[in-house]
């Protein structure tokens, strides 16, 4: 039986290695599947302890969230593509008119 | 005669048709719609009046309410019309003389591109004077009277590109407005006192003795002080000269016939309140009196021939106040009556003259008419007799009426300042007629050139108004003549309580009207010496009197007085207040409030750098700091 801490630190590096890509790559696919790698961090975190504390609660917010992150992919691939179209270019800096 | 509400209905339904869909109208449509409803209002009016004979004092007034008006807690005012003699007399005046002058603006107005709008003014006018004169509250009766006072102003400044018309007509309206002020204070301290505004429950509470001679003269006085505003009386009076940059026939209907004897008709129904307090019906008087005289020397000098007439309404209008002030309401109704035709035969013979001569009204570039304007000079001339006062004509029964009244009261000072008033009447008129119609040609060269007598849709008014200024008087004969010949008195009894009359021995009162008749000769004989015999004799005078005459031809300076006194001040301290507190106080604050704004909007804008990563890391920072809070 692996202990629950385990899945947890596996959580966190999960996490940190989605905040670190978020923020160092530059194209906006790659930032987009940084956030996924974020929420699924999140997912196994709720997975391991929903398995610890026997509940299944935890599984059901999974499935929410995986819900959610799917109808997201859908969203946010259409954007990219659309603002592809538009700007040639898939380079987050390029993309400031809400500049104040 | 159940059908009298239809009255000021169909003038008011009339305009309201040509106000909406005037445009779209043909031009001959419109003047026959706008002649015929005032026709069908004189019609009701006349068939309303000998329904009015028929009944018995006991049933008057009689009374329609339309509907309920405002209703708020203890406030509440109906749309009821009513008719007794009174009002009864005020609406064949107001739809008779109304109707010819219609009839006169077809033709005097026919060439003018405001020609629809002209008439739906002149059609709403009646509708108000008609409310004015049938409302049975005086709530109503004050819509009337901002109505007529509205129309009024549309119409002086008809020809509003002029700048001087556009600026007379809202001095008519200003001046106005100060005493409607006073007028709607004293509504509400009768409401207050009596708890409503209806003729009948007010003349109930003062019979009763529910009001005190205080609040009496009081509320008179605040009710008259509103009427000199609306009647020209002073010191309210300094708008009417102006008026007359209005056309012609709006003058003759507006500020000669109706509207301006709106004042007299409202103190003759108040008059148990008049008659309650003697300090409100003395001070009435003396205003009339000092009105009748003041007016009349401001006449004597103009040149303009519309003026002079303007200044003789204020001074006639007077004589109607002496007579309500002395008690005789009767005469001074008799005279509104009289004046309205022989004042607006004046005016429109004065605009038939202008139109023969191209809008000429300097009667310095006139004067040999007569045989150019065969029918406008006789009818003239019948209307100028009859304002002298000259024996037969309607003016003189009125006015004498009016003074022997006077005489009989005792008030000896008053009497007197309306005889001299008569011999400067009889004065003024002649000038007019002489200076118009007698003597050489001092026509300018263009107008000669279109001399030509008024077509018969202005001269057949002319006729008819001619014929009333004659016969009219005769229903009102003097009473030396029995207790019965007045029969214009015993109609309005039932309205007018003859009060206690002073009874003059009969020697006496063919001495006054000896009198009376002595002074209108003397005047018409000394304005004949002045320009008929001796054209000289005015020079002479001027010469010999330069100040007295530069202070009657400016018009003892009252507009200049007003100007330095009131209207000046007013116009600098709003200047002053616009510089300093609107421009630097309140603009200020507002244009502050602005530049901080934009200020601190582009100091935070910076935050906003429009990099997703910038607001990804701003909610990482977030996130560390509240997970840093709740962890230590």
């Amino acid at each position: 039986m692996i202990p629950v801490s385990y899945f947890f630190i596996l959580s966190i590096l999960l996490f940190v290695l989605g905040i670190i890509a978020f923020f160092i790559k530059r194209d906006l696919i790659t930032m987009f599947m940084a956030v996924e790698i974020m929420l699924n961090a999140a997912n196994l975190a709720f997975i391991a302890l929903a398995k610890a504390a026997g509940s299944p609660a935890g599984q059901v917010i999974v499935f929410f969230v995986i819900t959610v992150a799917a109808a997201e992919a859908a969203v946010g691939l259409a954007i990219i593509m659309l603002v592809f179209r538009q700007k040639k270019s898939i380079k987050a800096e390029d993309m400031r008119l809400m500049k104040g | 005669m159940e059908m009298f509400w239809l009255v000021p209905l169909i003038p008011g339904a009339s305009a309201l048709i040509l106000a909406v869909f005037g445009r779209w109208l043909p031009k001959k449509y419109v003047s026959w719609q706008a002649c015929l409803s005032v026709f069908a209002s004189f019609l009701i009016s006349l068939v309303s009046f000998f329904g009015l004979l028929k009944l018995t004092p006991e049933s008057l007034p009689v009374v329609k309410t339309l509907f309920r008006w405002i209703l708020a807690g203890r406030f509440s005012a109906d749309f009821a019309l009513q008719l007794d003699s009174l009002s009864s007399v005020m609406t064949l005046v107001v739809s008779g003389v109304g109707f010819l002058i219609h009839v006169y603006s077809v033709g005097y107005m026919a060439h003018d591109k405001g020609y629809k709008r002209y008439f739906t003014y002149l059609n709403l006018f009646t509708f108000a004077m008609l409310i004015l004169v049938m409302g049975a509250n005086l709530v109503l009766m004050f819509v009337g009277w901002e109505g007529v006072g509205l129309c009024s102003y549309l119409l002086i400044g008809f020809w509003f590109e002029k700048h001087s018309a556009a600026s007379a007509g809202k001095k008519a309206f200003i001046v106005n407005r100060i005493g409607d002020a006073a007028f709607i204070l004293g509504i509400f301290f009768l409401f207050l006192h009596v708890g409503s505004g209806d003729f009948r429950v007010i003349n109930e509470a003062i019979e009763a003795g529910h009001i005190a001679p205080a609040l009496a003269t009081l509320v008179a006085l605040l009710l008259f002080a509103g009427a000199t505003g609306k009647s020209a009386q002073i010191p309210l009076y300094i708008w009417l000269p102006d008026a007359m940059e209005g056309p012609t026939p709006v003058s003759a209907l507006i500020h000669a016939a109706t509207m301006v004897t709106a004042g007299v008709y409202m103190v003759a129904r108040m008059n148990l309140l008049f008659t309650l307090s003697g300090t409100a019906s003395q001070v009435v008087a003396i205003v009339g009196a000092l009105t009748a005289i003041f007016a009349a020397t401001m006449a004597l000098t103009q040149n303009d021939i519309k003026r002079v007439l303007a200044y003789s309404t204020i001074s006639q209008i007077g004589y109607m106040f002496i007579g309500c002030g002395v008690g005789a309401y009767a005469a001074g109704m008799f005279h509104l009556y009289t004046h309205a035709f022989f004042k607006s035969l004046l005016f429109l013979a004065a605009g038939s003259v202008m139109h023969a001569l191209s809008g000429e009204l300097d009667m310095r570039k006139m004067g040999g008419l007569r045989k150019y304007l065969p029918l406008t000079y006789p009818t003239f001339l019948i209307g100028a007799i009859a304002i002298a006062g000259v024996p037969f004509l309607s003016g003189f029964f009125s006015k004498d009426a009016i003074l022997t009244r006077a005489f009989a009261q005792g008030q000896y000072f008053i009497w007197a300042l309306g005889i001299m008033g008569a011999v400067l009447t009889a004065f003024y008129m002649f000038r007019l007629i002489f200076l118009t119609f007698f003597g050489e040609e001092r026509l300018e060269p263009h107008a000669k050139e279109h001399l030509h007598e008024s077509p018969p849709l202005m001269t057949i008014p002319l006729v008819i108004l001619a014929f009333f200024s004659i016969v009219a008087g005769y229903v009102g004969l003097p009473v030396v003549l029995g207790e019965k010949a007045n029969f214009f008195n015993r109609f309005l009894e039932p309205v007018i309580h003859p009060g206690h009359e002073a009874h003059l021995s009969i020697s006496t009162e063919w001495l006054l009207i000896l009198i009376s008749v002595a002074v209108a000769l003397c005047g018409i004989y000394i304005a004949s010496v002045f320009y008929l015999k001796s054209p000289q004799t005015p020079h002479r005078l001027v010469a010999r009197f330069p100040k007295a005459y530069k202070l009657l031809y400016n018009k003892y300076y009252v507009d200049e007085i007003y100007n330095a006194a009131f209207v000046n001040p007013l116009v600098n301290g709003s200047r002053l207040v616009y510089d300093n507190f609107d421009l630097k106080v309140i603009d200020g604050t507002i244009n502050g409030t602005a530049a901080t704004t934009g200020f601190a909007g582009k100091v935070l804008g910076f935050l906003q750098s429009g990099l997703v990563k910038d607001y990804a890391l701003g909610i990482l920072l977030g996130v560390v700091i509240f997970l840093g809070y709740l962890l230590f």
